[in-house]
């Protein structure tokens, strides 16, 4: 059965911006899809609204559309294309969403398209929980007692039934939103009623709990001829009741006999055949009774997902490519090995070595968050390491995870030195701070937590055994025997102290144990250790390969491990520069930082070097094996990255393109030995040090708002008396703003030290005086020493003060003045060449009454960079890439020089998304902490249009009609008043809690009032939960207090209400519904953008 | 303890020694199932032979009875690069540690088995011994180079029955009768009378140097054929058996239907007029795709061989291919044009491994039952 014919154009959907539960791995997989496809030469034809993606270079698919994920525009996009069929299953679930609403609202129908890779009745038995059991229940399978339910009573009818504990689990929602455990009836019926509500269709599934069952996945691929294949078995280490997002996962499964699996085969291909998936990859997840082994199916997604990114990379199997090779028509046995070129990719791959996946999580930006982990998905990003040994891999994957661990522990960090002390002193049972800490590991093991797995090596340490670990954390006894073990070796070596010998050197390093790691525990220098491991156990790269070496392959994709033999590729005559990755996502540092880093890599190899990528996440393009010339999938520290420096003798690392990770690595690189190709690392410094720095624009003459640094709270009261408050605070060297704060006066400022010095010992502490009301503006370069390209000057459209990635922002600024704009564009070229950058370079900046001030000056890639390169048309990250292993910019641009200079009569606005629903306690305010997931852009001729479809593509499409809320604070209701007579102007009704409409009403419009929480109901609240408002424009009062706003917003946002919380954002509402409420967008692709000024 | 695997090519391997003490001596080949460990150890046609497992966690699950597929392991050693110390398992009755050292199967990890793989993939499987005793390594290649090759090899008669006897397991309630199966034993795995007997069928298990007199006395609907271990050629009683068989069929009016599996395989090749050669490195795992040339379809199997039948030799017989191999286009099925034979080179009793061709005993039962009515 070869490729259809009949097929010309297929539209591919992608899944949006980034959010907790649907990350960059569907830019993997899409992108994957997308290339694929053309080389069977189709016309492909890609939505996605994320701008931060590969998929969406305009080289990619012939016609790429970075519109808003929404019914009306995909229709528009089909109608103007007028594709065959639709490829709904790589964008994740809001492209399978998208498929049933376009199904729905007959478009399909309309216009004769035909879904390929599940149809709308496989993705429905998938999706709706009802209808699954059903169709499990039917073949024969067993699935956990449930029942579904509309309403409440109904849920509480069915509840009675199961008993508690009990799952709720909203349908058609992505990641676990609205999923709950409840263990008792009053938790009950709050639960239920979230669940409800998160649902678009109101619909929950209440189920019994199977909490502390072991938990399976298997990634299925099923072609048009019913193959089926597994490509790969996971196995949860968390047992069931965490989100197996949440969950530390190892492939393939290690606790599973061969009969026990083979029946979780057989269920799987029986359930994907039953759900009627036709075509590409699946993922079916299973609970199994640890006391019987009886197992239940739990779900299926009709579609690649998370984790089928996790098994590609895991195994060196393409899932999504074949995924979309397969919905064309292919059969398996029509498609070759990627890997090895001469088998067929009907098979299963077998692998020799370990896998651990790690979940990333910023509790640390969600500090009043509940942090417990459950069904709902919480985790920001992952990390994946590989090992020959399960001890291995998880302690790689633990040191690649960047939390400051440099493995399961044996570290000096966090509880280290405790646990440490008390063992050391002999502390008994009778001790009370051995049975303080005793209490808190058990109920760190109790309860699934994030960091529960060093939790169990501290039980170890402080005498419980393997039995008591299990009985506790409900973890299979063999994982928990495996850390035992790690911790005996520990033992060892801690006993042989610097007389460690080479043979348990060489024991501790196949068990994962980092330098760092041996220096804390034996007393030597981390130098000393690496010195004797490199003469006597010296690092193995082994291959992946999909068949654990039974036949010989050529994917340059390799891991390290200590063995005897080395598989690593002999030097070739082209010199060799590296890419450093970013590694594991979070917030502030995610697929933006991988999309540069993959056109670094393919810039590199377009000079003619050869690209070796460095990096351990497995979501990203960056690790997929033919994007560089060399994959080593490996954790991003100084021992990691200097083995395989070593080992393949580059000429230089680049660290610019990764993130804070990468240049956090460039000072110590440097120090051993490593040549760091771009901007100097001298220069990252002068950068990052506010004094070198101040200096500089001193010397420069360019004003930058009055500084300081401090050590300590004195100097930091010295510093803010001499700049003057409103003082903007942070730690150096961190980035996406964490613990960055406004304070207004001393008490503020004397607490914020107090909490920054515990959490951030060592940083310095840097204090601006903080520009009220000043406009901020990003400005992204790229310099080669000699020459400046200003590529994009972006308007934030929230003030100054709100951290800039959590900012909207406009290209080209659509409210500077000429002066202003020349002003940013010289400083910004007296700033490049004075730091001698040689790469790119982004400056913040605050413009207040005309005047530009510097806020700072990063010598490195920007989050802005893809969104810069969409808006413009000039692939930034590549064309500095060129510059950094040596170009000179003006040939490096010479090909862009038309698209540089030709007209550019379309404006791009970016918009981000936040993870509030994820974390309903924690209050929906913007700052100067980023919190922010992702992005979306909209692009169109005018600046309300696209703003408009940022918001669409944002999730926050703007009301055309309705009832508009008003809660402001006393200073900022004059500002509100041209905003609230404009929505009059275009026929809103408007209403206000009590003051504010007070003050409205004085000032001549038509506004309803409403009462306060404490004035009795109806209240406010109420209002909003009823939807009787449209839309909610709330300023905060200053946060962390329980106010009135804090409740407001918090429910607007359980409601799906869209909420305003600045009145720059809402004066951006305003000018974007004036401009687009009347009219019908136009779907336009970037290819023809580009083309609008020619 | 230290132990050492030394191979005739003078590549030495220095571990752990594992399960029993002592030395032992085989060819050294490898299998890349991920779990199943225990139904390799035991599955007879790895007789002679010391197993490398690519997957370097074994034993995690711990052994049962349950999951034997003889009485005893067969394995001449047995080699990862970890074995688990501890089980985990509702059903586990021992660690693999007891289990290896009950059952006298010396073992060895601690090594980096990837790189034995690789160079038996590429020098090919050869001889090997493993030894927890001699440390002196030249003293080991000596050792190895002076184990028996494989080829030519009888291993038959070190795994057969001594007597005939009834497969007792409880079988399955039969709808259409009950159809009596003789089964050549050349080192049956137990999940092959399994197979049959939860069909309904009644097993009898006879040793391999039955007669076809004596086997056709006991007047069987169907004769099945096992796997086992060696050099097929070297089974010339075997052969001659069949190939009394295959004209028996010729002239009966009712033919009995034979159905080979792996040993049993190529055994038929050979009593049809083909050959046999060895290969380089063998099949060994569960996952080999195999291509059915009658439906089209591609199922994932069990394989453990390392001779195969040579689809040239076949060329002017009245034999039909039925299964390739996908990895190297071998011959992994054919049947007669004519009579109700048909055997093939993989594992479809599964155990370990996928279920994908559990359908060939259905054939098998379907020719049982077609023949009646002949």
């Amino acid at each position: 059965m070869p490729k259809r014919t009949d097929i010309e154009t297929i539209l591919i959907i992608g899944s949006g911006p980034i959010v907790i539960g649907q990350a960059c791995e569907f830019d993997y997989s899409g992108a994957q899809a997308v290339k694929a496809l053309k080389k069977e030469g189709y016309r492909v034809v890609l939505i996605n609204s994320n701008p931060a993606t590969i998929m969406t270079d305009p080289e990619f698919a012939h016609a790429t559309y970075v519109e808003p994920l929404i019914p009306s525009m995909v229709e528009r996009i089909i109608e103007k294309e007028r594709p065959q069929v639709i490829l709904p299953t790589l964008g994740g679930q809001t492209a399978l969403n998208l498929a049933v609403a376009l199904h729905e609202r007959g478009s399909l129908a309309k216009y004769n398209v035909e879904l390929i890779g599940a149809k709308v009745e496989a993705i429905k038995r998938a999706e709706d929980r009802e209808l699954f059991k059903k169709t499990m229940l039917g073949i024969g399978l067993s699935v956990p007692r449930s029942g579904v339910a509309r309403t409440i009573s109904e849920a509480e009818r069915i509840a009675e039934e199961i008993g508690f504990p009990l799952i709720i689990r909203a349908s058609f929602t992505l990641g676990g939103i609205g999923s709950a455990i409840v263990y008792t009836r009053e938790d009950f019926l709050a639960a239920a009623r979230r669940g409800l509500d998160a649902s678009p269709i109101h619909e929950i599934l209440l189920e019994q709990s199977v909490i502390g069952w072991k938990e399976y996945e298997l990634e299925v691929m099923r072609d048009r001829a019913d193959q089926c294949v597994v490509i790969c078995s996971i196995e949860n280490v968390d047992p069931m009741g965490v989100h197996t997002g949440d969950s530390i996962t190892v492939a393939p499964a290690q606790t599973l006999s061969d009969p026990d699996y083979q029946i979780l085969r057989d269920q799987s291909f029986a359930c994907i055949r039953a759900i009627g998936v036709e075509t590409g990859g699946s993922n079916v997840q299973f609970a199994v009774d640890p006391k019987t082994g009886h197992a239940s199916i739990i779900e299926m997604n009709p579609r690649v997902s998370r984790s089928s990114a996790l098994a590609s990379k895991a195994t060196g199997f393409p899932i999504a490519k074949m995924a979309a090779l397969l919905a064309v028509g292919y059969r398996l046995d029509e498609i070759p090995n990627d890997i090895t070129k001469k088998t067929p990719a009907c098979f299963e791959p077998v692998i020799d070595y370990v896998v651990t996946k790690i979940p990333r999580f910023a509790f640390e930006k969600f500090t009043e968050a509940d942090q417990t982990l459950n069904t709902s998905m919480k985790s920001v990003g992952e990390v994946m390491a590989i090992g020959r040994t399960f001890r291995e891999s998880l302690q790689k994957a633990l040191r690649g995870l960047e939390i400051g661990r440099a493995g399961l522990g044996a570290d000096g960090k966090v509880l280290v030195p405790k646990v440490d002390d008390l063992v050391r002193r002999g502390a008994g049972p009778e001790d009370v701070e051995k049975r303080k800490m005793m209490e808190e590991v058990e109920h760190k093991l109790r309860v699934p937590n994030c960091d529960r797995i060093f939790h169990i090596k501290y039980a170890f340490q402080l005498g419980l055994t393997t039995d008591d670990i299990c009985r506790l954390s409900l973890i299979d006894p063999w994982f928990v025997h495996q850390i035992g073990m790690i911790w005996d070796l520990e033992k060892e070596i801690r006993a042989a102290g610097k007389k460690m010998d080479v043979p348990l050197l060489r024991r501790a390093k196949r068990d994962g144990f980092s330098d760092v790691q041996l220096a804390y525990l034996t007393g030597l220098t981390a130098e000393a250790v690496a010195t004797m491991r490199k003469e006597h156990v010296p690092v193995t790269f082994k291959r992946v390969d999909t068949c654990a070496a039974e036949f010989p392959a050529d994917t340059p994709y390799f891991y390290s491990t200590y063995e005897e033999e080395d598989e690593s590729l002999p030097l070739s005559k082209k010199e060799r520069v590296i890419v450093l990755g970013g590694g594991p996502n979070r917030i502030g540092q995610g697929i933006e930082f991988d999309y540069c880093c993959v056109h670094a890599a393919w810039a590199i190899k377009e000079c003619g070097y050869e690209a070796i990528m460095v990096n351990c996440n497995p979501e990203t393009v960056s690790t997929d094996y033919d994007t560089s010339d060399q994959l080593f999938f490996e954790p991003l520290t100084l021992e990691d990255v200097v083995n395989v420096v070593e080992r393949t003798g580059a000429k230089g690392v680049i660290p610019q393109f990764g993130g804070q990770t990468p240049l956090n690595l460039a000072k110590p690189l440097l120090k051993a030995g490593v040549r760091i190709l771009g901007t100097s690392a001298d220069s990252i410094d002068i950068a990052e040090d506010r004094e070198r720095f101040g200096a500089l624009l001193k010397k420069l003459n360019i004003p930058h708002p009055a500084n300081g640094t401090a050590r300590n709270f004195k100097e930091a009261e010295e510093a803010a008396d001499r700049v003057g408050y409103p003082v903007m605070v942070r730690p150096s060297y961190v980035l996406g703003g964490r613990a960055m704060e406004v304070v207004f006066d001393k008490v503020q400022l004397a607490d914020y030290m107090r909490r920054a010095l515990e959490s951030h010992a060592g940083l310095p502490i840097l204090l601006d005086r903080f520009l009220e009301d000043a406009k901020e503006v990003d400005v992204d370069a790229v310099c080669d020493g000699k020459d400046v390209f200003i590529a994009g000057i972006m308007e934030h459209i929230e003030e100054a003060g709100i951290h800039s990635g959590d900012s909207a922002c406009v290209l080209p600024p659509h409210s500077l003045e000429p002066k202003v704009m020349e002003d940013l564009s010289r400083y910004t070229t007296e700033m490049a060449l004075a730091l001698e950058v040689k790469g790119l370079i982004n400056i913040q900046y605050a413009v207040q009454n005309g005047t530009v001030y510097v806020l700072e000056a990063n010598p490195r890639a920007s989050r802005t960079v893809p969104f810069v390169s969409k808006a413009t048309g000039v692939p930034l990250a590549k064309v500095a890439a060129m510059v950094m292993v040596g170009k000179s910019l003006k040939d490096v641009l010479a090909p862009w020089q038309k698209v540089i200079a030709q007209k550019k009569p379309w404006f791009s606005v970016k918009e981000v998304v936040f993870p509030w629903l994820r974390f309903p306690e924690v209050d929906v305010v913007l700052g100067p902490e980023m919190r922010s997931t992702g992005e979306v852009m909209g692009i169109d001729v005018d600046y309300g249009t696209a703003f408009g479809k940022s918001q669409a593509a944002a999730g926050g499409a703007l009301p055309k009609k309705g009832t508009i809320l008003f809660s402001l604070r006393v200073r900022d209701r004059a500002q509100a008043l041209p905003i609230a007579r404009a929505f009059e102007k275009m026929g809103y009704g408007l209403m206000g809690t009590e003051g504010t409409a007070a003050y409205l009403r004085e000032n001549g419009l038509n506004i309803q009032s409403v009462k306060k929480i404490a004035e009795g109901r109806p209240n406010v609240l109420d209002v909003i939960k009823n939807r009787e408002v449209v839309l909610v424009l709330n300023t905060p009062e200053g946060h962390r207090s329980r106010s009135d706003g804090f409740h407001i917003r918090r429910t607007a946002l359980l409601s799906n209400v869209p909420i305003i919380t600045t009145h720059a954002a809402a004066r951006a509402v305003v000018e974007g519904l004036q401009q687009s409420r009347e009219r019908r967008w136009e779907a336009r692709s970037l290819q023809d953008v580009y083309t609008l000024g020619v | 303890m230290k132990a050492r695997l030394a191979l005739e090519t003078g590549r030495v391997f220095e571990g752990n020694g594992f399960g029993a003490v002592g030395e032992t001596a085989g060819e050294v080949v490898f299998c890349t199932a991920l779990a199943g460990y225990q139904e390799i150890m035991t599955d007879p046609s790895y007789q002679g032979q010391i197993v490398v497992m690519t997957y370097p966690h074994i034993g995690n699950y711990g052994t049962t009875p349950d999951f034997n597929e003889s009485k005893k392991p067969h394995v001449a050693g047995y080699v990862a690069r970890e074995f688990s110390p501890m089980a985990s398992h509702w059903k586990t009755v021992e660690p693999i540690d007891d289990y290896m050292k009950k059952n006298g199967v010396v073992g060895l990890d601690g090594i980096d088995t990837r790189a034995l793989v690789r160079h038996l993939r590429d020098a090919g499987v050869c001889r090997g011994v493993i030894s927890t005793e001699t440390l002196s390594a030249a003293a080991l290649v000596d050792r190895a180079k002076q184990q028996l090759s494989m080829s030519g090899a009888d291993l038959v008669k070190e795994v057969t029955c001594s007597a005939a006897y009834p497969w007792t397991t409880a079988p399955a309630a039969s709808a259409g009768g009950k159809k009596k199966v003789a089964l050549l034993d050349f080192g049956a795995k137990f999940n092959i009378m399994n197979s049959l007997a939860g069909m309904g069928c009644e097993v009898t298990v006879f040793p391999a140097r039955t007669s076809l007199a004596d086997l056709l006395k006991t007047n069987p609907d169907g004769i099945m054929l096992s796997n086992g271990p060696g050099d097929p050629a070297a089974v010339t009683y075997a052969i001659d058996t069949i190939r009394a068989l295959v004209s028996h069929n010729e002239k009966a009016k009712k033919p009995i239907p034979v159905f080979g599996i792996c040993l049993g395989h190529q055994l038929l090749g050979l009593a049809l007029g083909g050959r046999t050669f060895k290969l380089k490195f063998g099949h060994r795992g569960a996952n080999h795709p195999v291509k059915d040339l009658t439906t089209g379809k591609v199922e994932v199997t069990t394989q453990n061989h390392g001779f195969a039948v040579d689809i040239d030799s076949l060329k002017g017989l009245p034999v039909e291919l039925t299964h390739i191999n996908l990895n190297d286009q071998t011959l992994e099925g054919l049947r007669h044009k004519t009579l109700p034979l048909f055997s093939v080179q993989y594992h479809p009793e599964a155990f370990p491994g996928p279920h994908d061709a559990h359908y060939l005993f259905d054939r098998f039962l379907g020719l049982m039952k077609k023949t009646e009515t002949v």
